[in-house]
């Protein structure tokens, strides 16, 4: 563009020579060319506007557009996000403390029919009931030939009942994938794994659900998916838990007992290596819950953790170790046990006869009910009460088992004299024998409060303190030598240096009023190695009698005892427990002395 | 002329990064796929493994290996694990010293009257 001058001296002569204004001219000039300029940054403007215009257009366009597709498509799992393992999905197994599997999924199928596209439901019907004898042909029969669009037959199948369905070779017959929960080991550990049952379901899936024991407690864990499968494992041993379900098998046979179960812990750590109640049952296929009677008559009832009862003389080593911590006795005190030792119109006697005065230590080992109400007596009400509080006996025990809660002790509504009297001989007060385990390990440990876990965890537990280590070590010193010289003399290893306490309870009738006279419930109640403890051991019978004399014997001394030995020798190998030759008894004369 | 070259150039590296983009996206979506089949085949194992974990599990039972112990007890002799089973350090003998190498020998068939075979 050729700029104009606006005043070019030339020009201006020209125009004054033709009698116009100069200044107007220029004026003019300047006026155009502002339009000028404005007209083009205008039309620039409105260009820009158009562009951004469209922009913003084709940006809406595309979002909205992108909307509508996600919101019609059907959903799908991002590929391409590698954020943890898409693949395991399942309900996470359960092992034992050395990996050994306790419960696993198997894929498997269920079986439907859908009656529409049945061509001869007759014949499907028999061949399916010559296939699976428990399903009921009429039942079948109607269901095929009525209305129903779908019909479950079973929920799970084995490859060749499958293979089986195929050759009917009915269209209507569709089988389902499924995961079932397998129990490999059969019957071993039933009460605590529990089982598995189906909840929601549908033909392509079904939703496993835990419904007793470790299963149901810990059922949202092991279905959560975030675990990515990773296992449950528990502190029980395999074959621990084997050969103590196979001794007590055998125990519970040969002295005619109705049940019995055990409790095999670790002093320190309060894991439980093993814990088995008989009768047990396949949880494979768990058997129905009774509807009518008595539960505990059921198989599936777990004898050691919701069976309360009442234990028995295996109590006393509780008072006596309260009296020591309190100062009140040391092992060689004399105490006074001539009987009966009456209180209003009880009477309390000793089951055989006993001298008139015997020291603390002797009343544990010759188990002296008159003796020990005498030290209770000493104590009180009050005191036994937060003892036997602290020691885990009032309240359920807080295992990691679903039916954990319905195990609470049955306590005395009024702790009176008589009742402090008699819970210090193990009547009137009903634990279960994990409640004995807990309060054992706790009083023979060193004294420190041990809570019961089926999980397994390597460290101590740093529990609460109950009694001086002192007390603890006179405590055990006692209990070995109820074994070595007293009611348990049965219950010696060569090598393992047992200690522990029987106990013989008369079973309480069911509808009140008293006592039964030949049932009772026979307990021992172990620790091994005494010196240097690391487990305890409970061993219940329900009812047992030994009849190989003239008249039966059902003493804790001729049942539990020899059962809890045999135990102890086939399990503590297992646990790696070497056999050591007892070094003369040192250590507890020393520790007596003082 | 300059300016030339310059569209030339951004016009061919455009061109370019389009071919790229083209070939990564289609890399991308082999890889996808390669990923899912791997999935897929992981799957596969995962469940193979479970079913040989537990049919292990299951021939390893307990109550099975006892069973077997008894069968087989003319053979195999096993008991259950008792506290005898433990060994005595003392009770295991020493190694007994290596014969010293003989450095003369002495021929004793020479020796051996009437030339008869060695007893020994």
């Amino acid at each position: 563009m050729i700029r104009t001058p606006l005043r070019p001296l030339a020009r201006i002569l020209k125009a004054r020579e033709r009698g116009e204004d100069p200044g107007a001219i220029a004026a003019e000039n300047l006026r155009l060319r502002h339009e000028a300029i404005a007209d083009k940054s205008r039309a620039r403007a409105e260009g820009r506007l158009l562009v951004l215009g469209a922009f913003f257009a084709v940006a809406f366009l595309t979002i909205g557009l992108r909307m509508g597709t996600i919101a019609n498509s059907a959903p799908e799992e991002p590929r391409t996000a590698a954020t943890g393992n898409p693949i395991i999905g399942q309900r996470a197994d359960i092992v034992d403390r050395n990996g050994r599997i306790l419960a696993t999924n198997l894929e498997t199928h269920s079986l439907y029919a859908q009656p529409q596209h049945m061509i001869d439901p007759l014949r499907a019907a028999s061949e399916l009931k010559a296939i699976f004898p428990e399903l009921d042909e009429e039942r079948l029969i109607k269901d095929f030939t009525g209305k129903r669009k779908f019909v479950w037959i079973r929920r799970q199948l084995s490859p060749e009942q499958m293979q089986q369905v195929h050759d009917i070779g009915s269209p209507a017959l569709l089988f389902g994938p499924r995961e079932m929960r397998l129990y490999p080991n059969g019957p071993i550990a039933s009460h605590i794994l529990g089982g598995a049952s189906y909840g929601r379901e549908d033909v392509a899936s079904a939703e496993v659900i835990g419904v007793a024991g470790i299963e149901r407690n810990f059922d949202s864990l092991l279905r959560d998916p975030a675990n990515e499968g990773k296992p449950l494992q528990l502190s029980l041993d395999l074959s621990v838990q084997a050969a103590t379900e196979e001794v007590l098998d055998g125990g519970m046979k040969l002295l005619n007992a109705k049940g019995a179960a055990s409790v095999l812990m670790d002093i320190h750590t309060g894991e439980i290596i093993a814990m088995a109640s008989l009768p047990d049952f396949d949880p494979n296929n768990r058997p129905q819950v009774l509807l009518t009677g008595d539960q505990s008559d059921s198989p599936l009832f777990n004898r050691a953790v919701q069976g309360v009862y009442e234990l028995g003389s295996t109590f006393k080593i509780f008072a006596v170790a309260q009296a020591m911590e309190l100062g009140l006795l040391n092992p060689d005190t004399m105490i006074d046990t001539k009987g009966p030792l009456t209180w209003g119109r009880f009477r309390i006697r000793d089951s055989h006869y006993l001298p008139p005065s015997m020291s603390a230590t002797d009343i544990i080992v010759e188990s002296s009910n008159v003796g020990t109400g005498r030290i209770a007596m000493q104590i009180g009400g009050e005191r036994q009460r937060a003892f036997l509080t602290s020691l885990g006996l009032a309240e359920a025990t807080p295992v990691e088992l679903s039916e954990a809660p319905s195990g609470a002790p049955l306590l005395p509504k009024n702790w009176s004299e008589i009742s402090t009297m008699t819970i210090s001989f193990g009547h009137g007060i009903s634990d279960s024998p994990l409640h004995l385990a807990a309060a054992y390990s706790s009083l023979l440990n060193g004294g420190t409060r041990v809570l019961p876990t089926l999980l397994k965890s390597d460290t101590v537990q740093q529990g609460a303190r109950v009694v001086r280590p002192e007390v603890s070590a006179r405590a055990r010193s006692m209990l070995r030598q109820v074994v070595t010289r007293g009611t348990a003399s049965m219950g010696d290893v060569e090598g393992y240096r047992v200690g522990g306490k029987t106990g013989t309870a008369d079973k309480p009738k069911e509808n009140g009023g008293g006592y039964y006279d030949d049932k009772v419930i026979a307990t021992f109640a172990s620790v091994f190695p005494a010196d240097d403890p690391k487990y305890v051991l409970i061993v219940t019978l329900d009812e047992p009698s030994e009849n190989s004399g003239d008249k039966p014997r059902r003493t804790a001394g001729w049942t539990a005892v020899p059962v809890a030995a045999e135990m102890i020798r086939r399990v503590a190998p297992l646990l790696g427990l070497r056999p050591q030759i007892e070094v003369s008894d040192v250590a507890s004369v020393t520790l007596t002395s003082n | 002329m300059m300016r030339a070259v310059m569209y030339l150039m951004a016009a061919l590296s455009v061109m370019g990064l389009a071919f790229w983009a083209y070939q990564e996206n289609y890399a991308t979506q082999q890889a996808i796929k390669d990923v899912r089949r791997l999935h897929a085949q992981i799957g596969d194992a995962h469940e193979r493994l479970g079913m040989l974990r537990a049919e292990w599990a299951y021939l390893n039972r307990p109550d099975r290996l006892i069973d077997l112990a008894e069968i087989n007890f003319d053979r195999l002799g096993l008991l259950p694990l008792g506290p005898e089973a433990f060994g005595n350090i003392e009770s295991i003998v020493y190694p007994l010293p290596d014969i010293l190498p003989i450095t003369d020998p002495i021929d004793i068939r020479s020796v051996t009257p009437g030339g008869g075979e060695d007893p020994l």
